[in-house]
């Protein structure tokens, strides 16, 4: 745009300074609004680039202090490509991340907060939501649908940190509840991608009742005997971590995420000792048994499919029926199985 | 039972209540000597009660959590031994710890037998370490989870008594998986078969509380609190001070009434006049009614039902558009 207008600029002088002769034919209209023009794109081009400007095109990583090109980063699915550092990454880019070209199909997009408890602290709740919204261009801090990962059907939420902290309130619990019946309902995996602050305060007790809410559904969904994954990214905590994050049948973290239940200053404030330096990152977790694996961010979708591919039930083991047909596919693969 | 022999100590707002009692002593005292003062002490007497009665029916949430943090509100084993001097204690999570924090019994009250577990705050300040100020750890949850599977197993109904400012938030704590421990006692003990009732006796604390507060119905003391985060901690985020506690209660709505009117809980259990610590027998034995009541009703349905049943009361939780 800038560039653009400079180009403008230097024509409009270019033509000015050229016709000058002319100027005494020119219309005495038509210079006065080709003055003001100049004016306008001089004003412009006085403004200094504002650091957002900037920060839309290049950003600097966080651990090694590389400036990267944001173009670059994000076709490096926002992972530095010098050290590896994960970026946080929202709910839109999560979703074209994992889920296969066009076939996230959205579940109760249009699913807003209420304000239940008409809380105001410093500023009314509802105030907060739609600044929230407007920051994030999200409605809530979780985005849930269907869709499929290598061909492979399955129910996808992800939360995005940026709007609200990713804090569940109804709305999170509701939505992450439907999904996991939605998921029941069509006997598909059920993929979980968190990233939260914790519960919303600003929903009360109805914050905290969304942990039982949606551990409530997951009980039922594990009895169906359905495969749950969680996924736990930069940054996990509170509500989310002690209910459904930790649920998994399997749970997977991205590199260098940090994952708790209580926040360090709050653990340090406590115990008043210092914390070792990779407290609550994805890899202490590893190492203290919380977590199957730590994943970089390049191998999820990949590790996804697989998982989901090996719990896939073979076709020969669903034999309840006794038609002849059944008998005859259910014989064959058995011995497939073992060579 | 390890009733309070002391006066109750009086809280911040009762000092009205406290210098008028005083003088009301004094007043005694001298009564021996003149005997015409009689008709004073009597209307001393009067307007105390007046107080009184003006005082705690206008009790803002603030107060109502300074009575939940009593310390000489009854406690989990407290009430257990009213209710049953016989009950047994059952320690250990099976897998290296025996948390202080989570009491495990098995009880009988009013010939119905049941599992109880509950948060327990200690006394003295060795108790209170050995409790850890009433804030489990991992493994007391999982004390919890092993008892609610044994009463699954025996089909015995669940008591849950809470009383805690929340999980411990601890460097080990961590290290063991809280909220792994915390998550995994929700979803068990959502899908267990037996009836399960939770009282908040005292403070009920987030997750920590949450962690055995998945039941068919929940209770609350009248003074007792109920919140998503201590209001220290949502004063300090939210308004980044601390003095802004009061407004932070108040803006939670943590007390028992308001979560009744939020139809989070069933049923809000009536305190003798200024708390449970002002006398014990009597809080036990209203507790005790309506825990009873409760679970005759609840001991009615089939095992399928009763899961359904408290499945289905959460489902509804939650308030959007």
């Amino acid at each position: 745009m800038r560039i653009l207008l400079s180009v403008l600029l230097v024509a409009v002088i270019c033509v000015t300074a050229h016709h000058m002769e002319e100027l005494e034919e020119m219309d005495l209209k038509d210079w006065f609004a080709s003055r003001q023009k100049r004016k306008e794109i001089q004003e412009v081009i006085k403004q200094p680039l504002t650091t957002d400007e900037y920060c839309a095109l290049w950003k600097q990583c966080f651990q090694c202090r590389e400036l990267l090109y944001t173009r670059d980063l994000r076709t490096n699915l926002d992972v530095c490509p010098k050290c590896d550092y994960h970026f946080r990454v929202g709910a839109l880019d999560r979703i074209e991340q994992l889920a296969d070209e066009g076939s996230f199909d959205e579940l109760d997009a249009d699913m807003r907060s209420s304000d239940p408890l008409t809380f105001f602290d410093t500023e009314a709740y509802v105030k907060r939501q739609d600044e929230a919204t407007r920051k994030s261009g999200l409605r809530e801090a979780v985005l849930t649908g269907l869709c499929r990962i290598d061909g492979h059907e399955a129910a996808l939420g992800c939360m995005d940190f940026g709007h609200f902290g990713g804090s569940m309130g109804s709305v999170v619990g509701e939505k992450v509840t439907r999904l996991t019946e939605a998921a029941m309902e069509r006997n598909s995996p059920l993929i979980v991608v968190s990233s939260s602050g914790g519960a919303r305060m600003q929903e009360g007790i109805l914050s905290l009742m969304q942990m039982a809410k949606t551990s409530s559904a997951l009980k039922s969904f594990a009895d169906s005997g359905n495969l749950y994954i969680s996924i736990l990214t930069e940054p996990t905590f509170g509500g989310v971590t002690a209910s459904f994050a930790m649920l998994g049948d399997f749970i997977i973290a991205e590199p260098g995420a940090r994952i708790g239940f209580a926040g360090r200053r709050v653990i340090e404030q406590t115990i008043r000792q210092k914390l070792p330096a990779d407290f609550q990152t994805a890899e202490y977790l590893l190492k203290h048994g919380q977590v199957d694996m730590v994943v970089s961010r390049n191998k999820l979708k990949e590790t996804l499919a697989r998982l989901i591919a090996f719990h896939k039930p073979a076709p020969q083991v669903v034999s309840g029926k006794s038609d002849k047909s059944d008998k005859k596919i259910s014989g064959e693969p058995s011995t497939a199985g073992r060579t | 039972m390890a009733t309070v022999e002391k006066k109750p100590i009086p809280l911040e707002f009762e000092q009205p209540l406290a210098i008028l009692a005083q003088n009301m002593e004094a007043l005694e005292k001298q009564l021996s000597d003149n005997p015409e003062l009689e008709g004073d002490l009597e209307r001393m007497q009067d307007q105390y009660n007046s107080l009184k009665r003006s005082l705690y029916s206008n009790l803002r949430p603030i107060d109502h959590l300074a009575i939940a943090r009593h310390p000489q509100r009854p406690y989990t084993r407290d009430y257990f031994s009213t209710w049953d001097p016989g009950w047994v204690e059952l320690h250990g999570d099976r897998k290296g710890v025996d948390d202080g924090a989570m009491v495990g019994a098995l009880l009988e009250i009013d010939g119905i037998k049941m599992v109880a577990v509950g948060t327990q705050k200690g006394r003295t300040l060795r108790d209170k370490q050995h409790c850890n100020f009433g804030m489990p750890q991992p493994e007391g949850y999982r004390k919890a989870l092993r008892l609610f599977h044994h009463a699954n197993k025996f089909h015995l109904p669940i008591l849950c008594l809470i009383d805690t400012p929340g999980a411990y938030p601890g460097l080990s704590a961590e290290e063991h998986n809280q909220s792994q421990a915390i998550a995994e006692n929700l979803m068990e003990l959502a899908g267990v078969t037996v009836p399960v009732v939770a009282a908040v006796t005292g403070e009920g604390g987030s997750g920590g509380a949450l962690a055995i507060g998945v039941a068919n119905r929940i209770l609350m003391l009248e003074h007792s609190v109920y919140s998503v985060i201590t209001p220290e901690g949502c004063a300090s985020i939210l308004w980044r001070s601390n003095d802004k506690v009061s407004e932070a209660c108040q803006a939670m709505k943590m007390t028992a009434k308001e979560i009744l009117q939020l139809g989070v809980i069933d049923q809000v259990i009536s305190e003798p006049l200024g708390g449970a610590h002002h006398d014990y027998q009597t809080a036990a034995e209203n507790l005790k009614k309506a825990i009873v009541s409760q679970m005759t009703e609840l001991m009615k349905l089939s095992p399928e039902q009763v899961r359904k049943d408290r499945q289905d009361k959460f489902r509804r939780f939650g308030s959007f558009r």
